[in-house]
C-alpha cells in the first residue's frame, strides 16, 4: 500500500563549509567552525558557529536578493545544492514539495525593525517585517526552486527539521508527492543568542558534548536538505539512490517545558520507536549521530536513554555539534545529511574536545575521524524544548 | 475520518450564541471571549502562560472532554504567528536593555511549539507531537499530518488545533500594511464590501478519529490546499477537481462556508468560485464571526462541524429547507493560500 | 535584614507572577523550590535576573543559585555578604 522512499541527494551549509565537499574536508581534518562572530550584531562575546559568508555572499550563492532574511538565503543555498546533487534540476514533470523547518524565521530583520519601531510606532521599514513569519523563508525558497505542489514549515524547537524529513517521507509513501526537498534552516540572531544566554546554558568556551566537565552549548547556524524521492523518480535518475529513510519516530518527554526528564523518557521513546519502524534491533545500528548539545541536562538524559536501549552493545557515536554548534531548527537536517554521508562514504565523525568521558555512562563517543567503515544503518537524534523528541534511521539500500 | 469533537475559543462565546445572537464587533478587530482559566489550568502552569497558550490549552482540554478521550495518539498544532506576546516581550526588552537583564520565561514561551508542548505536559502525553508554522497553511498542514497518521493507522485519535492571537503590537503593525478598516463593524462587513477587513484570532481544536463513535459531529471527507494560483481560472479548476476527486456533484452541496472578509478584492475570488461551481448553493460567510487571520480555517471547521451536528444553520444567501448534509468550506489568505474542506453529516 | 527579606518577598512574587500569594505567605526559611513554594529551574533563572536587576549582583552559573535560592533568608544573607564585599 505504501510506496518506498529513497534519498537521492543532499545539500548543506554550516560553519564548517558551504557545500557537502567542504563538510567532508572539515570532518577529515577535524576542523570545527566555532569562533567569534563576524556578521551577527551582538554585544556578547560568546563563541558561535557562524557561516563564513555575509548576507551578500550568501545572496550571490543563492541567486537571491541580499536584503532577505539570512534564514532564507542559507536555506536556498543548501536546497539548491541538494537538487543539483540528486540530478534533479528539472522537477517540472513531478509532483514536488518543499518541507522545511526553522525556529527564527525572519527574526534578524525584525530585530532591526524593532529598534526603530520602539522609538516611534510609525517608524521602521515594513519591508523588514514582511518575512517575519517562519513560513515566509520556506516560501521564498520554494518560489526560487519553482516548487508549488506543496510547501510547509515545521517548528518544534531543536527537533524541527527531523520532523520535516520524516513528514516528507510520509507524503511520498502515501503517493501524495513524488519528490520532496526536506530539511531545515536557522540563522544566528540576537533573539536566540540572548534567549539561550538567559537560560545560562551557553558555553563561554568551545563546547564539549558528552564530556564529564561539559559547560553548555555553542549556537550555530546553517541549513541542510535531503531530496526524498519515490521509486518512480529513483528509477529515472542517472545515479541510483544508495540510501533510504527506514525508520522515524516522534515522541514527547512531557516532563518540563525546557528540561529533559532524568531518565530521558522522550529520547528513549523516539529512538526505540524509530528502530521499530525500521524493523531493526539496537545491535543493527552502525553509528549514532547524537543530539549531544553539550548541556548538563541533555547529555545525561540522552546518554541514559542510550545506555538503556543499547545495553551492553554500543555502536560508535558522536555529536557533530562539536563542529557545527547547535543550529536549532537546522540541526536535525544537518545531522540527517551527515547520517546519509556516513552511509555513502563509510565515515564516522569524531566528537571533538572530548577529554573526560561522563562517569555515569558505560560508553564513550568516538574521538577520531574514521573512514572506510561499513555503515549500513545510522540513527540520528534530535531533541528539543517542549519535550519534542525525534529520531531518524537511515539505511543503505 | 470523523470529527468526534470540536471546541473553540473565539470572538463568539459558543455555537448556540453564534446561531442566535452573534457577538457584534466594531472598529478594526474581533477578539476572543475568554473563559475563566483557573477552572481548567493548574495555577502553577497558568502563571507563566500568555494569552495564546491559555486559550490553546483550554480549548484543547475542552475538545478532549467533549470527545471523551483522555490521551490522544497525537497532538498536532498549526500557528502562523506563534506566541506573539512572549516574542514581543523578549524582543522589546532585548532592544531596550541592550541585550542585558532578559527574562528566560518570555524566551522559553516564545517558541512556536509551546502550545502543543504545554498540552502534552498537561496530559503527560508522550505521543506524537508536532507544530506547523506555515502562514495561511499552518492549520491545514497540521490537519494533513493528522489525516495521514489516521490513514497510516499510526493513530486512532488525533487532537489537531489552529491558534493565533492578536496583540496590541501585532495589530498596530498589521494595520500599517493597510489591511483593516478603521471603523469597521461585523454587522456591515459585507454591505457594502470595501477596502480592508477586520483582524481576528482564535484557538480551535478538533478531535479526529478513524472510526465512528456514534456521536460524532461530522465526517471529514476531504481536504485540499493549493498555493499561489496563477490566475482565477486555476482557482476554479482546483475547486472543481477537488469535488470531482471526492465524487461530489455541486448540486449535492447543501451549504458553502466561505471566507469572505469584506475586502472587495479578496471577496471577488469567493464570488467567482461560487459562480463557477453553482451560484444557487446557499452560503455562509464565517469571517464576520472570527475575523481574518491565518488559521481561521480551523474556526471554519469548528463552525461547520457544529452545523452538521446540530442541524441548525444560518445562511447569508439562499434558504435551507432542511438541515445541511454536505458542506464545502473555502478559505484563502491573500489569494496565495487556498484551502478546501469537505464535510458531511454522520 | 528584615527589610531586605520583606522587599525580596514582594520582588519574588512580582518576578515570578505568583498572583495568588501575599508576601506574608512566604516564610523566611521556607524552601522556595520543590516541596516549599514549588518553584523550578526556570524560576531559578528568573531569580538570577532579579538579583541582577534589583541588587546588581551577577551569579556566575545556574548551579550557584541552588544554595543562594534555598529560602528568602539565604537570598538576603547572600545579598548582604556580597554588598559587604564590594563596600
Amino acid at each position: 500500500m505504501f510506496k518506498p522512499v529513497f534519498i537521492a541527494g543532499s545539500g548543506i551549509v554550516s560553519a564548517i563549509g558551504s557545500n557537502v565537499a567542504q563538510h567532508i574536508a572539515s570532518f577529515e581534518t577535524e576542523s570545527a567552525g566555532i569562533g567569534q562572530h563576524r556578521y551577527l550584531q551582538t554585544r556578547h562575546a560568546l563563541p558561535v558557529a557562524e557561516v563564513m559568508h555575509s548576507n551578500s555572499g550568501l545572496a550571490a550563492l543563492a541567486g537571491m536578493a541580499d536584503d532577505l532574511p539570512r534564514t532564507a538565503l542559507l536555506s536556498a543555498v543548501a536546497a539548491q545544492e541538494a537538487l543539483r546533487d540528486a540530478g534533479l534540476e528539472d522537477i517540472s514533470r513531478w509532483r514536488t514539495g518543499f518541507v522545511s523547518a526553522n525556529t527564527v524565521g525572519g527574526m534578524d530583520k525584525t530585530e532591526d525593525f524593532y529598534a526603530d519601531f520602539m522609538q516611534d510606532a510609525a517608524k521602521g521599514r515594513l519591508r523588514n517585517l514582511v518575512h517575519h513569519e517562519c513560513g515566509a523563508a520556506s516560501e521564498l525558497v520554494a518560489d526560487r526552486l519553482g516548487i508549488r505542489n506543496y510547501v510547509t514549515t515545521i517548528s518544534t524547537a531543536c527537533s524541527s527539521s527531523a520532523n520535516a524529513v520524516f513528514f516528507a517521507a510520509r507524503l511520498i509513501r502515501q503517493n501524495f508527492l513524488d519528490i520532496v526537498v526536506a530539511g531545515g534552516v536557522d540563522a544566528l540572531t540576537r533573539f536566540t543568542l540572548n534567549g539561550f544566554n538567559t537560560l545560562m546554558i551557553l558555553d563561554k568556551q568551545h563546547c564539549q558534548p558528552f564530556d564529564e566537565h561539559r559547560r553548555g552549548l555553542n549556537l550555530g547556524e546553517g541549513a541542510g536538505y535531503l531530496v526524498l524521492v519515490s521509486d518512480a523518480v529513483a528509477e529515472s535518475l542517472a545515479r541510483v539512490p544508495f540510501c533510504t529513510l527506514s525508520g522515524y519516530s516522534n515522541a514527547n518527554d512531557a516532563y518540563h517545558q525546557t528540561a529533559s526528564s532524568p531518565d530521558g523518557t522522550g529520547s528513549y521513546l523516539a529512538m526505540s520507536g524509530a528502530l521499530n519502524k525500521a524493523g531493526l534491533l539496537p545491535g543493527d545500528i552502525d553509528y549514532i549521530n547524537l543530539h549531544g548539545t553539550g548541556t548538563q541536562n541533555n547529555d545525561i538524559a540522552e546518554g541514559t536513554a542510550i545506555a538503556k536501549l543499547f545495553e551492553g552493545r554500543y555502536p560508535p557515536m558522536s555529536s557533530t555539534k562539536s563542529f557545527t554548534g547547535h543550529t536549532l531548527g537546522a540541526s536535525g537536517a544537518l545531522e540527517a545529511v551527515f547520517s546519509v554521508l556516513s552511509i555513502q562514504h563509510g565515515m564516522i565523525y569524531p566528537n571533538l574536545r572530548l577529554a573526560t568521558p561522563m562517569k555515569e555512562l558505560p560508553f564513550t563517543p568516538v574521538t577520531r575521524f574514521q573512514k572506510g567503515c561499513a555503515v549500513r544503518h545510522v540513527l540520528s537524534n534530535s531533541f528539543g524544548f517542549g519535550g519534542n523528541c525525534s529520531s531518524l534511521v537511515f539505511s543503505k539500500v | 475520518m470523523y470529527i468526534r469533537a470540536a471546541s473553540a475559543i473565539s470572538p463568539q462565546s459558543g455555537f448556540e450564541q453564534l446561531m442566535t445572537a452573534p457577538a457584534v464587533y466594531t472598529g478594526s478587530k474581533l477578539t476572543c471571549v475568554e473563559p475563566d482559566y483557573t477552572a481548567t489550568i493548574d495555577p502553577k502552569m497558568l502563571r507563566r502562560m500568555s494569552r495564546i497558550i491559555r486559550m490553546g490549552v483550554t480549548a484543547a482540554k475542552h475538545c478532549l472532554q467533549e470527545a471523551d478521550i483522555q490521551q490522544p495518539d497525537a497532538i498536532i498544532m498549526g500557528t502562523a504567528y506563534g506566541c506573539l506576546a512572549d516574542t514581543e516581550s523578549f524582543l522589546r526588552r532585548m532592544v531596550e536593555f541592550k541585550e542585558e537583564l532578559l527574562n528566560p520565561t518570555a524566551f522559553i514561551q516564545s517558541t512556536h511549539n509551546t502550545v502543543g508542548a504545554q498540552i502534552a505536559l498537561m496530559l503527560k502525553c508522550h505521543s506524537y507531537n508536532n507544530t506547523y508554522v506555515h502562514r495561511g497553511f499552518s492549520f491545514e498542514s497540521a490537519l494533513l499530518d493528522a489525516m495521514s497518521l489516521l490513514l497510516e493507522s499510526e493513530a486512532q485519535h488525533v487532537l489537531v488545533g489552529g491558534v493565533d492571537e492578536i496583540t496590541d503590537t501585532s495589530h498596530a503593525l498589521l494595520s500599517r500594511f493597510g489591511l483593516y478598516r478603521a471603523d469597521g463593524s461585523t454587522e456591515t462587513l459585507y454591505e457594502p464590501s470595501g477596502k480592508g477587513t477586520m483582524n481576528g484570532e482564535g484557538a480551535s481544536f478538533l478531535l479526529l478519529s478513524n472510526q465512528a463513535s456514534g456521536q460524532d459531529c461530522a465526517r471529514l471527507v476531504g481536504m485540499h490546499t493549493f498555493y499561489k494560483p496563477a490566475a482565477m481560472r486555476e482557482v476554479e479548476e482546483q475547486v472543481v477537481l477537488f469535488l470531482k476527486n471526492h465524487h461530489i456533484a455541486p448540486a449535492n452541496i447543501d451549504l458553502m462556508v466561505c471566507g469572505d472578509n469584506g475586502d472587495t478584492a479578496n471577496d471577488s475570488i469567493y464570488q467567482q468560485v461560487r459562480a463557477a461551481i453553482n451560484a444557487e448553493i446557499p452560503f455562509l460567510r464565517f469571517k464576520r464571526y472570527c475575523g481574518e487571520y491565518p488559521t481561521a480555517g480551523a474556526f471554519a471547521l469548528w463552525l461547520s462541524a457544529h452545523i452538521l451536528k446540530t442541524g441548525s444553520c444560518i445562511a447569508d444567501y439562499g434558504s435551507l429547507h432542511q438541515p445541511p448534509r454536505t458542506i464545502l468550506v473555502h478559505h484563502h489568505s491573500n489569494n496565495t493560500h487556498h484551502s478546501l474542506f469537505l464535510l458531511s453529516v454522520c | 535584614m528584615e527589610n531586605l527579606m520583606a522587599d525580596l518577598k514582594k520582588q519574588i512574587i512580582a518576578q515570578l507572577n505568583l498572583k495568588d500569594l501575599q508576601p506574608e505567605d512566604i516564610g523566611d526559611d521556607q524552601p522556595l523550590f520543590v516541596e516549599g513554594l514549588g518553584l523550578d529551574s526556570i524560576d531559578a533563572l528568573e531569580l538570577i535576573v532579579l538579583l541582577q536587576q534589583e541588587y546588581q549582583i551577577k551569579l556566575a552559573s545556574a548551579e550557584e543559585g541552588q544554595s543562594v535560592f534555598r529560602s528568602v533568608r539565604t537570598m538576603a544573607q547572600y545579598i548582604t555578604e556580597r554588598r559587604a564585599k564590594t563596600a
